[in-house]
């Protein structure tokens, strides 16, 4: 009976930041993948407010949100693998939380707006606001890099896995739209970073194959697309 | 140094009572600067000009945005006072997880309840009352959020207890029907300095949304 278990499988962004985190660290966990369109017993019960994967179960109790469960992990097994998720000092932490807000309430939402879009111009309006969050993240990692490779200086930190989980959706979307979200021309510091923590050792061994996101993201688009013409007929 | 903490902030704010509610609990002296949303201060657009909102704690030149990002910063700074988040880590997870619900929940919920009519507003008292009904079950019979220490969970949620009036009356229903343990808690709460002394009246809070709504043209 494995110690740690993780609902979920790494196709969703917030289920993959958690496992980036595990894999930082070193545990060992079992890994339990919801079937798309049906939610386990064991997922309602341990998530009864959201109902929503990613669920940590740490010796038979539930940790749920993305957010909760990284900076869980790293109280829980502080040194251990990579060592400290979250910043040494007060003032970092408050930053890369700030930013992991921002993330998530503005940039993912976005990016997820670029995906739904049913008119060209609704496309364009989503994709400018997407780069327009992206740029505000260049900015912020040239400032809490300093001349590092990742947001936490030398080492992943906390923000480098908040927002590193979206990387393979965003190349998945580039692909599938013809789109260019991640400009190297003007956010040079992040495609940096893109390379620095996809090639990370940790993150390999978690990070999805990108040819397994794209197939997924093209059937969600075909699925909503089926559902739209049906209720419009 | 008394300086070397500012708080800009407005005073009807449940966001930046979450971090006046903090600072005195901890009992940090600080400067509070009200600040004017329809003419923002420099000060303000250069310490937060990803939002340009309210709250920001400004703690030696450095701001800190996000009501529950300071709440944390304050905890983990002034650590020698009373903790409010606790130290298990499974204990903070679900206080972490509590005030992300209270957060994501509330505001956006409550607000529909003032802003909106007919149909829409049904459709916001039913999911405010439920949003009542599980944070009721989750305090359960106990003192506090976080069990007999007032804490990270309680300072989320109570500043919103001077909006339950506004809430119920603009919705049409009781809080205290709905959730009379909350409310109870809610009392508790007031006995608190660091709340009494923060929270407005709600007749005031009311009155405040009654100016929001003429300007924003709601009957």
């Amino acid at each position: 009976m494995a110690a740690v278990k993780l609902i979920g499988s790494p196709i969703s962004p917030f289920v993959l930041r958690t496992m980036i985190a595990l894999s930082l660290k070193k545990v060992e966990y079992e890994l339990l993948p919801e079937k798309l369109g049906e939610k386990s017993e064991l997922l309602l019960k341990s998530n009864p407010v959201y109902k929503k994967i990613p669920v940590l179960i740490h010796h038979d109790r539930p940790i749920c949100e993305s957010a909760v469960i990284v900076e869980y992990i790293d109280q829980v097994w502080p040194e251990s693998g990579y060592g400290a998720i979250l910043p040494a000092d007060a003032y970092h932490r408050a930053l890369h939380r700030f930013w992991t807000f921002y993330v998530d309430d503005k940039l993912f939402p976005s990016l997820v707006a670029i995906g739904k879009a049913e008119t060209e111009e609704a496309k364009a309006e989503a994709v400018e606001q997407f780069r327009a969050g992206l740029r505000l993240l260049e900015e912020a990692f040239v400032k809490l890099s300093e001349g590092k490779a990742f947001f936490g200086g030398d080492h992943v930190g906390f923000l480098d896995v908040m927002l590193g989980c979206f990387v393979v959706w965003i190349e998945a979307m580039e692909e599938v739209l013809s789109l260019e979200l991640l400009e190297e021309a003007t956010m040079p510091a992040l495609h940096g970073w893109v390379v620095s923590f996809r090639a990370h050792e940790a993150v390999k061994e978690v990070m999805p194959e990108s040819g397994k996101v794209v197939e997924f993201f093209k059937m969600i688009r075909a699925m909503r697309m089926k559902a739209a013409a049906d209720a419009a007929n | 140094m008394a300086e070397a903490v500012v708080l800009l902030d407005v005073w009807v704010s449940p966001f930046g009572q979450r971090c006046r509610i903090a600072l005195a609990e901890k009992g940090v002296a600080y400067e509070y600067k009200e600040e004017d949303l329809s003419n923002k201060s420099p000060m303000l657009l250069q310490a937060n000009p990803v939002h340009k909102k309210i709250p920001v704690l400004i703690h030696d030149g450095k701001p800190v945005c996000e009501s529950l990002v300071i709440v944390q910063y304050i905890d983990e700074v002034w650590s020698d006072g009373a903790p409010i988040l606790p130290a298990d880590p499974y204990a903070r997870a679900q206080a972490r997880f509590w005030g992300d619900f209270v957060d994501k929940k509330i505001y956006e919920c409550g607000t529909r309840l003032w802003k909106l009519k007919g149909e829409a507003l049904q459709e916001a008292k039913k999911e405010f009352i439920e949003i009542l009904k599980v944070l009721e079950a989750e305090l359960g019979d106990r003192k506090y959020f976080g069990g007999d220490a007032f804490g990270y969970v309680d300072i989320a949620l109570v500043p919103f207890f001077a909006w339950f009036y506004t809430y119920e009356t603009c919705g049409g229903f009781s809080v205290e029907a709905e959730a009379p343990k909350l409310v109870a808690w809610g009392k508790r709460c007031m006995e608190r300095e660091s709340v009494s002394q923060t929270l407005y009246d709600p007749l005031k809070v009311y009155e405040f949304v009654g100016f929001l709504k003429k300007k924003y043209g709601v009957e």
